[in-house]
């Protein structure tokens, strides 16, 4: 059993298995979205994440790194709070269905209080909570200090806090100006432009999920899969020299998996074509920038045939292809990940005289 | 709201005005002054650029990581060359571990690795490791030269100054 779970977690298999039990999640959003579901889920994930802890191995590489201990909260409550919202959204699809008004919008729930003292008190309290909270926590969990900071050595695994570590296992993809600059930085701008490209009033101070699938499907696509797995593998599942190791493996540093990257270039000229690399950096990398096109040329008139008829009109011009811009460049990731499984690809276009490698 | 008024003409006015700005332009410089002073370190960590390394007779062939924890730096011994070689991963500036039993240097980062004599095979790094300038003194012995370094991607490391011939 432990043996079949550390294979299965290797993040080709993983990932795989995230993204479709994300595809049956909005297809059986019906049944996700009730509290029956809700309560088998928690229950499930309390039993298995227990069994995780009577293992030994599990237990020393987890306590290895006291920021573990959060991310086991926060993975409740990213699942809690995911199921709540379509928890809720689904109810009021429901009611919104049989002719009613959301629950928001009930008469009762229309009425409006101060924000002094209601929520000011409240937001007190809050405060309060947190900092004795945190005041305990710091007290129980000893701060992870190391060394001093040496610039010839590094700790191995070397590690990000633990919210960056979805950024660091981008980067075992990508050239440190994608995933460390590019990518990072569309992120936060993305976010900041949400609520300027989407200006669909649904929605708005009630919850729902059928009125604005697209929207919830593409938003939780990137949190849950992309961001936040990709956490759990960072956290997880990798040990010395950044190496994948199941949650039952013990972390043995001569662990070697044989990996010999190779770039598009490479197998365009030297396995397809039996010669040798051409001196000239464009036809060198001519296949890379083919696909690298194409993948802009074709990609968004197949996905205007979708989804533009519905969404291009809504939207208008500009707003629409920010949107499928953001899109396409979040799909990068997925795309290169799986290139790196199959083909042990390295680089699309890759040109280290210019810095320049995708 | 009180009822009692300041009684102030024009000019006290403004010279409460002026104390107030003077105070308030001393406070923020003060403070600035202090950002400024945050930016530059208290202690300074600057090895020598250039280090004697002893005789090439004195190595083996092979990867050698004796002033690794030192100057950051590898030496790499092979049939007909001598080599220096930068201990930073050229992916984001990690440093890498050399694995003996591997044969293999591997980055705790984000995995990228690289054969003994520093060209990247698997993982993310784009390029080999960087070589530093490597030259004999009248006694014989190695000068390694961190200040110029060797990129194979450019072509680098068959210029003169990138090995030592042994
Ligand atoms: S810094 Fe060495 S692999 Fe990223």
């Amino acid at each position: 059993m432990k043996n079949i779970i550390d294979m299965i977690m290797a993040p080709e298999y993983s990932f795989t298995a995230v993204v479709v039990l994300f595809i049956l999640m909005i297809k059986y959003v019906d049944k996700i979205a009730t509290k029956k579901f809700g309560y088998s889920l928690l229950l499930g994930m309390t039993v298995f994440i227990g069994w995780l802890f009577t293992d030994n191995v599990f237990r020393l590489n987890f306590f290895a790194t006291n920021d573990n201990v959060p991310i086991i909260f926060l993975v409740f409550l990213v699942v809690w709070s995911c199921w709540f919202s379509l928890y809720k959204g689904i109810q009021n699809d429901n009611r919104i269905a049989a002719g009613g008004v959301p629950l928001e919008a009930e008469p009762e729930n229309r009425e409006k209080v101060w924000s002094w003292p209601n929520l000011v008190y409240t937001e007190l309290f809050a405060i309060i909570a947190c900092t004795i909270f945190l005041i305990v926590w710091a007290i129980v969990f000893k701060s992870p200090l190391e060394e001093p900071a040496n610039p010839t050595w590094a700790p191995n695994p070397a590690k990000a806090p633990w919210y960056f570590l979805g950024l660091q296992e981008m980067l075992v993809y990508f050239d440190p100006w994608l995933a460390g600059v590019l990518l990072p930085g569309l992120i936060i701008v993305g976010l900041v432009a949400i609520p300027y490209m989407d200006v669909n009033p649904k929605g708005n101070g009630y919850y729902t999920f059928r009125e604005r699938k697209f929207a919830i499907t593409t938003f939780l696509f990137g949190w849950l899969v992309l961001w936040v797995f990709l956490i759990i593998i960072g956290t997880f599942l990798r040990g010395p020299n950044w190496v994948y190791y199941g949650p039952f493996e013990v972390w043995d540093a001569h662990k070697v998996l044989a990996a010999n990257n190779v770039n598009i270039s490479e197998y365009f000229w030297i396995k397809l074509l039996n010669q040798g690399l051409p001196k000239n950096i464009l036809v060198r990398e001519i296949a890379g920038i083919i696909m690298t096109v194409g993948y802009f040329v074709v990609g968004i008139p197949l996905f205007n045939k979708f989804f533009g008829n519905k969404y291009l009109k809504r939207m208008g011009m500009i707003r629409y292809y920010l949107m499928v811009m953001l899109i396409f460049m979040t799909l990068t990731l997925p795309i290169k990940m799986y290139l790196r499984w199959s083909i042990n690809l390295k680089y699309i276009i890759f040109m280290p005289e210019f810095e320049f490698n995708i | 709201m009180s009822e009692t008024r300041l009684n102030l003409n024009r000019r006290e006015f403004f010279s409460y005005l002026a104390v107030g700005w003077i105070t308030f332009g001393a406070a923020v410089a003060g403070m600035a002054s202090l950002v400024f002073r945050f930016l530059y370190p208290n202690v300074v960590f600057e090895p020598p650029m250039d280090f004697i390394a002893g005789r090439p007779d004195e190595y083996e062939l092979g990867v050698d990581e004796r002033w690794k924890n030192v100057y950051g730096v590898w030496i790499f011994k092979e049939e007909g060359r001598f080599v220096a070689m930068s201990n930073i991963c050229t992916h984001l500036g990690c440093v890498p571990t050399w694995l003996p039993a591997e044969n293999k240097f591997k980055c705790p980062c984000h995995g990228s690795g690289y054969y003994p004599n520093g060209i990247n095979f698997e993982g993310p790094a784009p390029r080999p490791l960087e070589r530093f300038k490597v030259s004999l003194n009248s006694e014989g012995k190695v000068i390694v030269d961190k200040s110029k370094i060797y990129r194979y991607e450019k072509g680098e490391w068959n210029y003169p100054g990138a090995f030592i011939s042994v």
